[in-house]
């Protein structure tokens, strides 16, 4: 590391306020920040801790409804962007700072091919005609070793996979060399075998073109490896700074500490029952959408009362469709799900209540899986109602009564709206919603993915109360095997829709596996900053991501 | 593009059955109509003898199921039957009063669609500005107000008091392309002001709905100026809610101009339709009813089609 020790990005006394409520409000409140030429700087916080506030802060940017306030100053590279015009800072986007966003899927317009995104700005500053910027395209596409770089850039977004946009959004960003880029959450969007391609591709192209770098993330394990420092953030505060070694080693601050604690949680295992019957058991389930591909090809899995399966696997694995005809919203093409020994209904529509009720599920995303204009009050009592018909006092009592299972007190959540909750306190809410069909099996789709790790934990703290008070069992879909660690007694790996490997969790955390499972295992970040260098080492760096999932389920 | 077609081709076939449905009800609403049409025909002293015989002629003794095949298998091949007041073919009864309102149309849709896209693009980008809020209040007026209202006052200014246009769009044989253009700029113009201000506002707000999007933030961070990111960025994902509105415009530059045809003495067939209303010439109603649901039909086919031709999704599968 032989880094010129010149100031890049001087940021003193950030402050940034939004526009809610009808009043302005400091989202970030006086934050400084140094960054040297070919250095990489880790922000990482939860959100609201406004991370991605202070990067797009760093190219002059305000986001709609957000302003920068008076006393703050940005100097890039001498030049005060604060009082810049909108033109002058608009002549170093692109340019000499550059931007890469957390879903390439959503940032790409999709209108347009590739590689006309990627010469826009270079077109635009006139760096270079048209046929040289394409030529430089493909040349940054080989060097980020996408596929086919030669034609991969006429492609339009929706013809490529989700880490290889990431990747050409990389390059995008490279296009004119700037001087900084920002990656906000570049890896965030991704399944972990794909995320380590990302990853090796971005550490690559700023190692060659000593470029310096804002890397914005939550996940502590993929900053170990990318940056050189690493500031921590907290509601719009700086709560420590230090090189990414000393940040491991020694936090100092209480709010690090915690941060690096997360995923303590781990339920004892349990074992299946010597002789009994499954409480629900698949048995090689044929699936597929109208006439389309097979999307789950002969899946078998047994789910015993009061256990936890986790189902993990890539997205588009079939994990998530095999929930929905477990739940009868899409009936299989061949097979049977078993309910304590006996045939489920296919079609959900065809199913008495009774069966209805033994299975609910819980949604990813609260925020969309709760309705905003009903009250939490109803949105519990419905399934209360339509279940069990309870009626006036009786049905207000079981409302209560689950409000106190999920730690909410009634009296104070009973009248309220979901979007006066927080993310936590409304995906509890889908759990209660789930508890009060009084069902003996749950699917948790995802339940945590969308939140913060220490309320995360949370949750899955709750969902393993219940399930010793209410001998619950629960099919636990997820793609983060930290997850998976910490509340499972049985996993289940798929791939391409089919079932790969599946055993008791304490034996699929030891070797030997499939190789998918050593995949997807060692593909998990770890927080040694040499993880990353050293697994390249090992694996080779043409034995990434897709490549390697598409080598194995050749096999 | 072999599914494109099917597309097209399943949107062709269901605008077909809605055609037919529509025939029906066409037809058998006229026939609700109280009153005998050949003692409307042929007047208070007709004896029965001669209601008879002329309701034999028309065909008026035979069931309605069987006048309606009758009437269907030649409105296929453009035959809607005879006027019943003037005996001529309502073919040429109407033919040359469609294509008048159609050159109305055409002349009014050439104006009307690239101002309003245009202005749609500019108050977009200056969004929440003087002149957005201008813009708006102005075609808002415009959309408000009657036809006849807004055909007056284009008369007292454009025509009584400045004399720059004729105030009667009467048309004469022979009369050379740019005489008609300026004959029928009035009428036109007070189309253009009905109908811009819808498809003004549905661009703007397509366009404004997409400001949001993350791939514009990333035009944005890219240092594209915000003209280019409208025109570049979000109008190319903006098309499909504007042609739809952009059709649904164009088919009522065809079916509601009587109001302006009639300001305006302009001989299209919205006039025909009245006339033949209040005369009871039940084949020339038939006809335009039909002429108009077609219109609708193929305007809101256009439009799927063109919706379907501005998803990169669908023009180029993976």
């Amino acid at each position: 590391m032989n880094k010129k020790k010149e100031v890049l990005l001087e940021i003193k006394n950030l402050r940034i306020e939004g526009y809610s409520d009808e009043k302005w409000v400091d989202i970030i409140k006086g934050v400084d920040l140094t960054l040297h030429r070919g250095e990489v700087m880790g922000l990482i916080g939860e959100s609201g801790a406004g991370k991605s506030t202070i990067g797009a802060g760093a190219m002059g940017y305000a986001r709609d409804g957000t302003r920068i306030s008076e006393g703050s100053s940005i100097e890039f590279d001498g030049m005060e962007l604060t009082t810049a015009t909108e033109s002058e800072k608009r002549a170093l986007r692109g340019a000499r700072i550059a931007y890469v966003a957390q879903s390439a899927a959503a940032s790409f317009n999709p209108a347009h091919k590739i590689i006309d995104q990627h010469t826009e700005a270079p077109l635009q500053y006139r760096l270079q005609k048209r046929m040289e910027a394409q030529e430089d395209a493909m040349d940054l596409y080989e060097r980020l070793r996408l596929p086919h770089p030669q034609e991969i850039g006429f492609r339009y977004p929706h013809q490529v996979s989700g880490g290889q946009l990431q990747r050409a959004m990389t390059a995008m960003a490279m296009s004119c060399r700037p001087d900084l880029i920002i990656f906000d959450e570049p890896t965030t969007a991704l399944d972990v075998t794909t995320q380590i391609e990302v990853l090796a591709a971005i550490r690559d192209i700023v190692d060659q073109f000593n470029t310096a770098a804002l890397y914005i993330t939550h996940d502590l394990a993929v900053v170990a490896q990318m940056a050189d420092t690493i500031k921590v953030l907290l509601k719009g505060e700086e709560v420590e700074e230090a090189s990414t070694e000393e940040m491991l080693k020694n936090p100092r601050e209480d709010y690090t500490k915690s941060l690096w604690a997360v995923r303590s949680f781990e339920s004892p295992q349990r074992q299946r029952p010597k002789d009994g019957v499954p409480l629900i058991s698949l048995q090689n389930i044929d699936a597929s959408y109208s006439s389309g591909p097979k999307i789950l090809d002969d899946v078998s899995f047994d789910v015993y009362e009061g256990m936890t399966v986790s189902v993990v696997g890539e997205s588009g694995s079939g994990k998530s469709t095999a929930a929905r005809v477990i739940t009868g919203l899409l009936p299989p093409s061949k097979g049977e799900v078993l309910f304590k020994g006996t045939p489920f209904t296919h079609d959900y529509r065809d199913r008495p209540k009774d069966e209805l009720r033994q299975c609910q599920m819980i949604y990813q995303s609260a925020d969309t899986s709760l309705n905003p204009k009903v009250k939490i009050s109803e949105i519990i009592g419905r399934p209360a109602q339509f279940y069990s018909g309870l009626k006036g006092a009786d049905l207000k009592a079981r409302v209560d009564e689950l409000l106190d299972l999920i730690e909410l007190e009634p009296s104070q959540y009973y009248n309220r709206y979901p979007s006066e909750l927080s993310g936590g306190q409304k995906q509890r809410i889908g759990i209660a919603r789930a508890l009060a069909a009084e069902p003996t099996f749950i699917i948790c789709d995802e339940v945590t993915s969308a939140l913060d790790q220490l309320v995360a934990e949370g949750i899955l703290r709750l969902l393993d109360r219940l399930q010793n008070e209410l001998n619950l069992a629960y099919m636990f879909i997820t793609h983060d095997l930290a997850t998976v660690r910490s509340i499972s007694d049985e996993v289940v790996v798929m791939q391409q829709g089919k079932v790969v490997e599946q055993g008791a969790k304490d034996d699929m955390f030891k070797p030997p596996h499939h190789p998918y499972t050593d995949l997807l295992l060692s593909s998990v970040p770890e927080m040694d900053p040499n993880w990353l260098t050293t697994l390249l080492e090992e694996r080779g760096v043409e034995n990434l991501g897709d490549a390697a999932a598409a080598k194995i389920a050749e096999k | 593009m072999g599914d494109i077609l099917k597309l097209v081709g399943q949107r062709l076939g269901l605008g077909l059955v809605i055609l037919l449905v529509i025939s029906i009800i066409i037809f058998f609403m006229v026939e609700l109509l109280p009153g005998d049409i050949a003692q409307a025909v042929l007047g208070q002293g007709a004896t029965e003898e001669n209601l008879a015989a002329l309701r034999k002629e028309m065909g008026l003794d035979k069931p309605a199921f069987v006048r309606y095949f009758g009437w269907l298998g030649n409105a296929i091949f453009l035959d809607f039957g005879n006027s019943v007041v003037t005996g001529e073919k309502v073919s040429t009864v109407i033919g040359a009063r469609f294509a008048n309102t159609l050159f109305l149309a055409c002349y009014a849709a050439v104006i009307a669609v690239p101002v309003a896209i245009v202005l749609g693009i500019l108050v977009a980008l200056l969004r929440n500005s003087i002149f957005d809020r201008v813009a708006n209040v102005l075609t808002l007026t415009s959309i408000s107000s009657p036809e006849f209202f807004l055909g007056y006052i284009l008369i007292l200014y454009f025509a009584v008091k400045w004399g720059m246009f004729p105030a009667i769009a009467s048309l004469s044989e022979g009369m050379s392309f740019g005489e008609l253009l300026n004959r029928t700029f009035l009428p036109a113009l007070t189309l253009v002001l009905v109908v811009v201000a819808h498809m003004m506002r549905m661009t703007r707000a397509a366009i404004i709905n997409l400001l949001a999007s993350p791939y514009i933030e990333m035009a944005r961070l890219k240092g594209v100026p915000p003209l280019k990111v409208i025109v570049r960025h979000a109008l190319p994902n903006a098309w499909a809610p504007i042609i739809n509105v952009v059709a649904l415009n164009l088919a009522y530059l065809i079916t509601g101009v009587v109001l302006v045809e009639v300001v305006f003495v302009y001989p299209g067939i919205g006039q025909a339709l009245v006339d033949a209303v209040s005369k009871r010439d039940f084949p020339v109603v038939q006809a335009c009813c039909l002429i108009f649901a077609a219109t609708f039909i193929l305007l809101n086919l256009a439009a799927d089609v063109g919706a379907i031709l501005t998803n990169p999704r669908l023009r180029h599968p993976k």
